[in-house]
């Protein structure tokens, strides 16, 4: 069983999404339906975790029982499609079947009044079948069908509240971003099959030769997943799309936007890796894109009223540190003795707070969404007092907070400390960024919490109470996650981080699999 | 015909409709037109992935019943296998648009883009 699992990963998800319309009007039986299914793909990926860190990259094979089967007439090229499980996609899986979990069960109650559930939950499931199978493949043609599957589910679902207006236009906006860019993906895949004559990940990446054209290849993959991840100058859909979609979906869509941020790290670190003059230059603006972004999006969150909205620009400004910290890695790729000094950790931290991020802007939406869920507002101006009436709300704001904040011991902190620590190395400037928005950020969360949760009890506020117990119970494992990770990062470091990290500086192991010569 | 330069046309083609597919997006105000130009874009990139793999008097890449003189000369069967795939879904993410255009209409009365901007800030 276990040499299926990548394969069990994308099939377990997609037959509970194709189940889910049967329970028709059953919005109960279809909510626990999502649950099981999504608990199991979390038990599933965990499984392919271990055995991934523990037995290195593990190749499926769709059709075949082995991946080095080559053509009759003897021309030895992979010609099968094939999952190419290394410890960075095994990470990413972690966080987006957790994500989904977490989300399904937190929908449980915060749209039962809604109608519809039965494609509600159908979509959650097909988003994050395509979340996984973007990272999970190793073939190029097979990540734009994943990434148009996750781009269409996504897009419906932030569609979802189809009696609001503002709906439907975030979710045109999220529709027409994506596919443009997932067509522009196409276009370069396209660019690449007509040189090489195959779509394979390894194959190309080990063929590839940097000529003008595949530059263009290159260009093209970069902004469009760029694009796709919210980086500025593209960011202007993921407030909008945050916003609008309901709160149990935000932790997926979240995951979303990372696995286009993990095709990103996947074009640049494994199908350019071999290219050694110019990575440095792409390091570099990968890194000066980050800064920018961090800083653009805090600036913008911090006029916002909208809490929801607040918390969703603060989502693109963490994106920032994520592209930083892989972005420094990047710069000193090909130059061993800065890449043991300070390159290795800079990813380490980049990739390290994509999960942490992953953990508490979900927790944050979620608080978000519950606040909405008593007050049926989410203008900030309109709160105040709910300390009192909410206190496992309030208690898991504050922990999500002071995380986004990177104050210790919260999980932020970790993974902040070590891109503060090494982006110092490559410029000091870089860092200054960095910690200036860290310290906005805080000042806008301090905002929120002032003006929903204290300040005198409101009148029209006096019968609400805390929210259903499957609200409370999801946001309780992540903030507890938050604290976990906060207290014991070396765990996650050495278990799940550093392993993803090397998988990606070790791409000559990603290119020589299954010993095709 | 093949080696002279109208081998290329296919791509002038292609890099004409992707200026138009932009061009579209970019500054039409309707939003049918947006949702238009994100098409003209897909047949650009379809185009472009079944002009790569054409062979000119090339077969279809049938190999049983395959006259003797087809070998050697068939059309490569990927890129059209890849351009089916990108139709379809093509398809679903046109109907998705064109219902969220409909929705829009109903709750703005307006499909001006320049109109439809309650979220802001």
């Amino acid at each position: 069983m276990i040499e299926h699992l990548p394969a069990l990963m994308i099939a377990v998800p997609l037959f509970g999404a194709f189940i889910a319309p049967i329970f028709k009007k059953h919005y109960k039986g279809v909510s626990i339906w999502a649950i099981i299914i999504t608990g199991i793909t979390v038990i599933l990926s965990l499984l392919l975790a271990k055995e991934v860190v523990t037995g290195g990259i593990m190749i499926y094979v769709f059709g075949a029982d082995k991946p080095t089967l080559v053509l009759p007439s003897g021309y030895s090229v992979p010609i099968r499609i094939m999952f190419e499980v290394d410890a960075m996609g095994a990470f990413m899986a972690i966080s987006a079947t957790l994500m989904s979990f977490v989300g399904a069960l937190y929908s449980y109650s915060h749209v039962e009044k809604e109608t519809g559930l039965e494609k509600y939950y159908s979509l959650l499931m097909l988003l994050e079948v395509g979340i996984l199978g973007m990272v999970l493949t190793g073939d190029l043609f097979n990540l734009f069908v994943f990434l148009e599957i996750a781009g269409i589910a996504g897009s419906a679902l932030v569609g979802f509240r189809n009696y609001r207006g503002e709906a439907s236009e975030a979710g045109i906006k999220y529709l027409i971003v994506s596919a443009v860019a997932s067509l522009m993906v196409l276009f370069a895949i396209g660019i690449l099959y007509g040189q090489y004559g195959n779509l394979n990940l390894a194959y190309i990446a080990r063929n590839i030769s940097l000529n003008l054209v595949d530059m263009i290849a290159l260009g093209l993959l970069f902004t469009s997943f760029a694009m796709k991840c919210g980086a500025v100058p593209m960011h202007y859909w993921v407030p909008d799309a945050y916003t609008e979609v309901p709160a149990g979906i935000n932790p997926p869509l979240l995951v979303a936007t990372y696995a286009s941020l993990y095709a990103l790290f996947r074009v640049s670190f494994t199908l350019f890796a071999n290219i050694v003059v110019d990575l440095a230059r792409v390091g570099w603006i990968m890194s000066i894109l980050g800064v920018l972004t961090m800083f653009i999006g805090v600036t913008m969150a911090l006029v916002q009223k909208d809490v929801k909205r607040l918390m969703s620009y603060h989502a693109i400004s963490q994106t920032g540190y994520m592209l930083l910290g892989v972005g420094v890695g990047l710069t000193v790729l090909h130059d061993p003795s800065k890449l043991a000094e300070f390159g290795r950790d800079a990813m380490a931290g980049g990739v390290f707070h994509i999960i942490n991020h992953i953990i508490y802007k979900s927790l944050l939406l979620m608080t978000a969404g519950a606040l909405f869920y008593v007050t049926g507002t989410r203008n900030l101006n309109e709160m105040g007092g709910l300390a009192r009436k909410m206190p496992v709300t309030t208690i898991s704001f504050m922990v999500g907070a002071a995380a986004i904040s990177g104050l210790p011991p919260f999980n932020g902190f970790a993974s902040k400390l070590l891109i503060y620590e090494t982006s110092y190395r490559l410029n000091p400037l870089l860092t200054v960024f960095a910690m200036v928005t860290s310290v906005l950020t805080l000042a806008s969360f301090v905002k929120v919490f002032a003006s929903a949760f204290l300040g005198p009890p409101l009148e029209k506020f006096e019968n609400t109470k805390e929210v259903p117990r499957p609200m409370i119970i999801a946001m309780i494992i992540l903030a507890a996650l938050c604290i976990i990770f906060g207290l014991f990062p070396n765990i996650v470091l050495d278990k799940l981080v550093y392993p993803a990290v090397d998988a990606l500086i070790n791409f000559a192991q990603y290119h020589s699999w299954g010993g095709l010569a | 015909m093949n080696g002279s330069i109208f081998v290329n046309f296919p791509f002038i083609v292609v890099a004409v409709l992707l200026a138009l597919g932009f061009y579209t997006i970019g500054f039409k105000r309707n939003l049918i037109k947006v949702v238009i130009g994100v098409e003209i874009l897909e047949g650009a990139v379809n185009m472009f992935i079944v002009a790569l793999g054409y062979v000119k008097g090339g077969y279809a890449p049938i190999y049983t019943q395959a006259p003797p003189e087809a070998v050697g000369k068939m059309v490569l069967p990927t890129p059209q296998a890849l351009t089916l795939t990108s139709i379809v879904i093509g398809v679903a993410v046109t109907a998705l648009m064109l219902a969220f255009a409909v929705n829009i209409y109903r709750h703005y009365g307006t499909l001006d883009v320049t109109k439809i901007r309650r979220l802001r800030g």
